[in-house]
């Protein structure tokens, strides 16, 4: 060993308790585990366990806790991500699916899948504040930026539900196309865009009027319109482009977010569900559900660079900087 | 009560459920006791609800929807005694919903079918297989959400011949309903360019559940060689003690071994899982092919409701059978009805009584309009007129 690589391995000890690299953790449905993916060497290092069915995940805004939406187990879990252990379970409802994690930090909008109910819960005091009823099949979870404002998608009811977060309930529905998967509001507020999944569309409402102000179709070549079915999708940073899964044609749609016209298709692994993106928003890492694994993509060349193997049907993914 | 008035009223009020104009949407399904089928094995009865489960189970669905729109939907049961007349029943029926779902024998939706009163009526054949009900003798009235026999069969052939099981063997039931599903096996073996070598009809009438495994080698020996053998018993008779008992060692399809059905309880996939799970909550058991006939017949009347905000027959059979609808079936797919024939397009799973091994359409079966047109009658070769 020669002095200089011995100086740097000495300088490089304390840098690597303090800082550790960016993480997704992916929740494995049919697993009962999470895969945690290092961002700097595109490799699993750790898998814990969780629940049964894990589906959603979301950090609290300081990502000294991660939720995790364990489906089966009827739970929201509380988990240390530094340790992965569960610290305690949140009384979610039954079969908890998706949720959101309000602005405020504190109170969780959960889907209730197999009850026709959206639960609110504050996890600071563990209870449950609100029970909402909604339509069949609740999945699609958004909170808009000010907070002002819960969506609950349903998908056998085919519609966007619009929740008062003061009141905790409804104030509008309005119908989208079949089985409504997932909601994002833009973080300007001023819109929120719903994919269906049956339907093959994502539908953009003006928030103010609640009225649909556009709606998105896909065409990928050489799949059958049948098989493009949008489900996750997330935005650019500056909200100019969205990236939308479309399930069981393996690809990635890029939308112009402004003219709601699809740039490009990326092709990643089979039934791609959600995704997140990198901290610097440089990567974008898909969750394929059907071949169980992790399609990374490069953000700026819109090009899959690495596919990496994780646990049996994997379905949500969030991002730990 | 005096709560739950409070309640009602308040919902009525209240801007997010009074955005249109309030519907009633009377719905009749009409059912008929059977001579219980004589079979060789009791381990499975048939459940006193099936099909009925499904139209309720749906009725619910389209309740919690309705309730955000204004859309209100109602189901009477007609279940006609054995030796009843399910006709007279259906007529009287039409004096007060004009959409009715039929878990009858085909000729007597067809009688139903060209009652005066059903005219106008929409009618949902939710259970019989019969492909001539999709071909000479359709009726503009009648939609099928049961897929039929020829769809069935040709899910089993598909999937034969993608494993490249070429030569077939079949053995057929003496019913009609067997002959019938054993037809639909020879012509799709025809369409698809397969050959079935060998049949032989089902006349053992020896209690198989203590020499299956003596009478069914004698039996299968005669067929010669085959790839896949065939098994057209669609009273779920005799179907279930071939496997493993055949001379030679081949595969079993069809009414045992790999079955084409519309629905079975290892259909997981696709959400199908709460579809699953709402139904068992629902009438305490699995949810069977018989079931989702009903219950697609009831969520199609939902679907076309919703999205048209009309309860008038004819706005909702013009939309039923056009381009925009589309129902979330839990099969993959949206699905959609043949405007042809009145046939709701749909995938076929084909199931082992513990996974789904593949699902009809298969891979490389294509289509200009819809893959899903690959199983079935299809537009040039139906000889059906009354949805010209």
């Amino acid at each position: 060993m020669t002095l200089k690589s011995l100086f740097t391995s000495v300088a490089l000890i304390p840098l690597a308790t303090f800082s550790q690299a960016a993480e997704v953790w992916v929740t494995n449905e049919k697993d009962d585990t999470i895969s945690v993916i290092d961002i700097d060497t595109l490799e699993v290092t750790r898998t814990i366990e969780t629940g049964e069915r894990p589906r959603g995940i979301t950090f609290s805004k300081d990502y000294s806790r991660v939720y995790i939406c364990a489906s089966d187990s009827d739970t929201v879990q509380v988990m240390d991500p530094e340790t992965g252990k569960v610290l305690y379970d949140l009384p979610s409802g039954e079969d908890p699916e998706q949720f959101v994690l309000h602005p405020d930090d504190r109170h969780l909008y959960i889907a209730n899948e197999d009850d026709a109910i959206t639960t609110v819960v504050d996890t600071q005091t563990r209870t449950v504040v609100a029970q909402i009823d909604v339509g069949i099949e609740p999945e699609g979870m958004a909170v808009s930026p000010d907070g002002k404002i819960a969506i609950t998608t349903s998908e056998t009811t085919n519609m966007a539900h619009w929740i008062d977060t003061e009141t905790q309930e409804l104030f509008a529905n309005t119908l989208v196309d079949s089985r409504p998967r997932h909601a994002e509001f833009t973080a300007q507020g001023g819109e929120l865009w719903v994919s269906a999944e049956i339907g093959g569309t994502v539908s953009i409402f003006d928030v103010a009027s609640q009225t649909e102000k556009g709606k998105i179709r896909f065409d990928v070549k050489g799949v059958h319109p049948d098989r493009v079915q949008p489900v996750g999708f997330e935005f650019t940073e500056d909200e100019k482009t969205a990236f939308v899964a479309l399930g069981p044609s393996n690809h990635v749609a890029v939308v112009n977010a402004k003219t709601y016209e699809v740039e490009d298709y990326i092709l990643v692994g089979r039934r791609v569900w959600h995704m997140a993106f990198s901290p610097d928003k440089s990567q974008l890492f898909t969750t394929n559900g059907v071949s169980g694994d992790v399609t990374v993509i490069d953000v700026a060349k819109r090009d899959p660079i690495k596919t990496i193997k994780v646990g049996r049907f994997p379905w949500g993914a969030a991002v730990r900087p | 009560m005096l709560r739950g008035l409070f309640a009602t009223l308040f919902l009525a009020a209240h801007p997010a459920f009074a955005e249109r104009a309030p519907l009633e949407i009377p719905i009749t399904y009409i059912t008929q006791a059977r001579d219980a089928a004589i079979t060789l094995s009791n381990l499975d009865p048939v459940p006193e609800d099936l099909g009925l489960a499904g139209a309720q189970v749906a009725l619910g669905d389209n309740l919690t929807t309705g309730k955000f729109l204004g859309h209100s939907y109602s189901l009477e049961v007609m279940r006609i005694e054995l030796n009843g007349d399910p006709v007279a029943a259906a007529d009287t029926a039409l004096a007060t919903a004009q959409v009715l779902v039929l878990d009858l024998p085909a000729d007597q939706l067809l009688e139903i079918a060209d009652l005066p009163d059903a005219k106008s009526a929409i009618l949902f054949n939710a259970n019989a297989g019969d492909s001539v009900l999709r071909d000479a003798e359709c009726r503009a009235n009648l939609l099928h959400t049961a897929p039929s026999n020829a769809m069935r069969a040709d899910a089993v052939i598909q999937f034969a011949r993608s494993k490249r099981w070429d030569n077939l063997a079949l053995i057929s039931g003496p019913n009609p309903i067997d002959t019938t599903f054993a037809e639909a096996l020879h012509k799709s073996a025809a369409k698809f360019g397969m050959n079935i070598s060998a049949t032989q009809t089902w006349d053992i009438d020896a209690d198989m559940r203590r020499n299956a495994a003596q009478e069914v080698p004698l039996l299968t020996q005669v067929l010669g060689d085959y790839d896949l053998l065939l098994v057209a018993d669609e009273t779920d008779d005799f179907a279930r003690y071939i496997p493993y008992n055949t001379w030679r060692a081949r595969p079993v399809a069809g009414s045992a071994g790999l079955m084409p059905v519309a629905w079975s309880r290892v259909v997981e996939q696709w959400g199908a899982a709460q579809l699953q799970s709402r139904f068992l909550d629902h009438a305490g058991r699995d949810m069977r092919a018989g079931d989702y006939g009903a219950w697609a017949a009831v969520r199609s009347i939902g679907e076309a409701v919703t999205r048209t905000n009309s309860a008038d027959v004819t706005v909702l059979r013009n939309f039923l059978l056009s381009e925009s609808f589309e129902l979330a079936g839990f099969k993959g797919r949206p699905l959609s009805f043949r405007a042809w024939n009145g046939q709701l397009r749909q995938p076929i799973p084909l199931v082992t009584p513990r996974a789904v091994v593949a699902q009809a359409p298969l891979p490389g079966y294509l289509h200009q309009h819809s893959e899903m047109d690959t199983l079935g009658l299809d537009r040039p070769e139906s000889k059906c007129e009354a949805f010209k």
